[in-house]
């Protein structure tokens, strides 16, 4: 008689459960879709997160180096089509942050501060004359700006507003040779040139994880509790297949099937929305890796609530308590730090926190595994922990 | 010719807890014939069948399945055994013939679902989900799975319980043929007339006991013989007869 293949029993169960997986539409949309739905909501929305909406009032000189340089500046969003009467409306209910006008002073006007908000800009060289600083200047545009109480951007457009003129004012005043435009401090401002920092390079390795997180507990719970209450591992006990064989089929049907979704993930956060590979290839093979462990770890809570629950209308709740606080709490869509003190110690306990934070360190600064030991050992010890309480809980028949 | 016992079962107990479900039975089943365990609910029927089949672990006795002894080689028993499990369902999002696939890995055999599903009459089938399958259809189906591996016993429990008349013909027939073609069965089943024509020994198991073991023939004679008679006139004909004789004895799908 052929001797007996345990790895051949082994692959026969990972075959029929990844048919299986691949055949269950809440695998696939717990996987797959919601991450991608997430993913492209955010991807959109996010950007660089702070939008100033700006009324621009009729009449403002678009050709005025102002406007350019406020039309160039990402956090504001100018708005041309609004009449004077609905910006006024839209000012006071806060939906508008600010609404700007820039004048272009005659040639006669003289240049001087108006009276509320506006700034005064000097005159180009033709209307400079032989004049010197700083008699007899006169402003070749105003600048007037109404804010409202009603949003807090207003600053933002200040700042930005400020900053802008004094360029602006600073090469007027370096073309007509006055160098001794007065300076009370001297700003130095340098910005590193490195990679852009973008949402999509926050939010694809919180979904990735929370991918995994889900499959791992609801797929694991469900096929193990649903094997169990319909008798199928009976059956197979009644052939030769070893118990492990059993576990590592199942394992590896959803590890193969999980890691082809993170790669597909991956690739569509990478073409579509430019998702930060630093070393490409090596990368997405660090990412598959940390998908690997983080699944092994999340599918001991899946066997943990295999054993506990009586049924399957248990399995949800149970799961829920697993997973939801990690998608909250585990910088799947904000960062941690966004959140108070006492609440990080929570954060920063979950296995998923460090998953994310590991996939993070990967992807945008090119860690290695081998960066992120911090991060895997903590995942290590909650593997350790899950396994010891799934090994106690679980039940075969 | 001299009858070989393949299964032995030697005052056998079994506890669950407090309460005893097995209290030393001991009866043999031979090489090639129908065996059929009859009993109420209860009685340690489905017990006294998963013991054999290695699945459940016995309190005290000995059992031994083609000469292994269960608890020293249940591996070598599982390889050479088939079983039917009362209400077992199959792996989810199957067709059939994927699961043949998946039982033939199991069993490190290799087997097509064409040749398997042959046997049963299931081969239009093969691309059907096993939930979508009739009662009759189910049954013959979890046959063709105990069948796999060229077993020289199969256990079935219960297979006809829930199917139509025509159905539970079909099945008998089906049965008597893996008989015939040299396998050992043992079968549970609550219906005496399904046991009178299929089985060719029948133990009655009552209260963790074996109260009797013999042909349904012997038993009915010895039974006659005391003096017993039934209150009704015996016709020529039951109501099955009616049954099949109305309806026609072709299975019905579906």
């Amino acid at each position: 008689m052929k001797k007996y293949s345990n790895t051949r029993a082994t692959l026969a169960i990972a075959k029929a459960s990844f048919r299986s997986i691949l055949r269950s539409p809440s695998a696939v949309v717990f996987s797959l879709a919601f991450p991608l739905i997430f993913i492209v909501v955010f991807a959109n929305i996010g950007g660089s997160g702070v939008k100033v909406d700006v009324g621009v009032a009729k009449g403002t000189d678009t050709l005025s180096p102002i406007y350019q340089a406020l039309k160039r500046s990402s956090v504001i969003n100018l708005e041309t089509n609004v009449s004077s009467d609905d910006m006024k409306k839209d000012l006071s209910k806060g939906s508008l942050d600010a609404i700007i006008e820039i004048k272009k002073n005659a040639s006669s006007s003289q240049g001087t501060t108006s009276p509320s908000e506006g700034i005064t800009i000097y005159p180009p060289l033709s209307a400079q004359g032989n004049t010197k600083w700083p008699e007899k200047f006169v402003s070749p545009y105003t600048v007037t700006v109404q804010y409202t109480s009603s949003s807090q951007k207003g600053g933002i457009l200040k700042s930005v507003l400020s900053s802008s003129l004094m360029q602006i004012n600073a090469e007027f005043a370096k073309k007509i040779g006055l160098l001794t435009l007065p300076q009370v401090a001297e700003l130095n401002e340098t910005t590193v040139t490195g990679r852009e920092y973008k949402y999509i390079d926050f939010i694809l390795p919180g979904q990735l994880g929370f991918s995994l997180l889900s499959s791992g507990v609801f797929g694991t719970a469900f096929v193990f509790l649903s094997l169990r209450l319909t008798l199928v591992i009976k059956r197979f006990f009644a052939t030769p297949v070893k118990r492990y064989s059993i576990v590592l089929g199942e394992a590896l049907a959803r590890l193969t099937f999980s890691l082809l979704g993170a790669l597909f993930i991956l690739m569509v956060g990478h073409f579509a929305f430019g998702f930060t590979l630093i070393h490409g290839v090596v990368t997405v093979l660090n990412m598959l890796v940390l998908s690997a462990i983080g699944l092994i770890i999340f599918m001991g809570f899946g066997f943990t609530i295999s054993g506990i629950a009586k049924n399957e209308s248990t399995v949800p709740p149970l799961s829920n308590i697993i997973t939801l606080p990690q998608f909250l709490l585990s910088g799947t869509f904000f960062s941690v730090t966004a959140f108070p003190k006492w609440l990080q110690y929570v954060s920063n306990a979950l296995p998923l926190t460090h998953l994310n934070n590991a996939m993070r360190k990967v992807a945008f600064e090119g860690a290695g595994l081998g960066d992120v030991s911090h991060q895997l050992f903590i995942l290590l010890l909650w593997g350790i922990g899950v396994y010891a309480v799934a090994v106690k809980t679980f039940k075969w028949e | 010719m001299e009858k070989q016992p393949i299964i032995t079962v030697n005052n056998l107990t079994k506890n669950y807890g407090d309460f005893a479900a097995v209290k030393g039975i001991s009866f043999e089943v031979y090489e090639g014939e129908i065996f059929g365990l009859l009993g109420p609910n209860g009685a340690g029927k489905t017990t006294t069948l998963e013991i054999i089949e290695t699945l459940r672990d016995k309190t005290s006795g000995e059992v031994t399945v083609a000469g292994f002894d269960i608890s020293k080689d249940a591996d070598s028993i599982k390889k050479i055994i088939g079983v039917q499990l009362q209400a077992a369902g199959y792996y989810p999002n199957l067709n059939l013939s994927e699961l043949i696939v998946l039982f033939s890995g199991l069993y490190g055999i290799d087997k097509t679902p064409t040749e398997m599903l042959e046997k049963v009459a299931l081969t239009d089938k093969a691309k059907a989900r096993y939930k979508d399958l009739s009662g009759g259809q189910k049954q013959r189906f979890s046959i063709a799975t105990t069948l796999i591996n060229d077993p020289k016993i199969i256990f079935l429990d219960e297979p006809t319980t829930g199917l139509d008349p025509q159905a539970r013909r079909n099945l008998w027939d089906l049965i008597r043929e893996i008989r015939d073609n040299g396998t050992t069965v043992v079968i549970t089943t609550h219906y005496m007339d399904e046991a009178e024509v299929l089985c060719d020994r029948v133990a009655f198991v009552d209260g963790g006991h074996i109260v009797g073991i013999d042909t349904p023939d012997h038993f009915i004679d010895q039974l006659v013989a005391t003096g017993f008679e039934r209150k009704k006139q015996v016709k020529e004909a039951n109501l099955e007869d009616v049954f099949i004789n109305l309806t026609g004895k072709e299975w019905r799908e579906g």
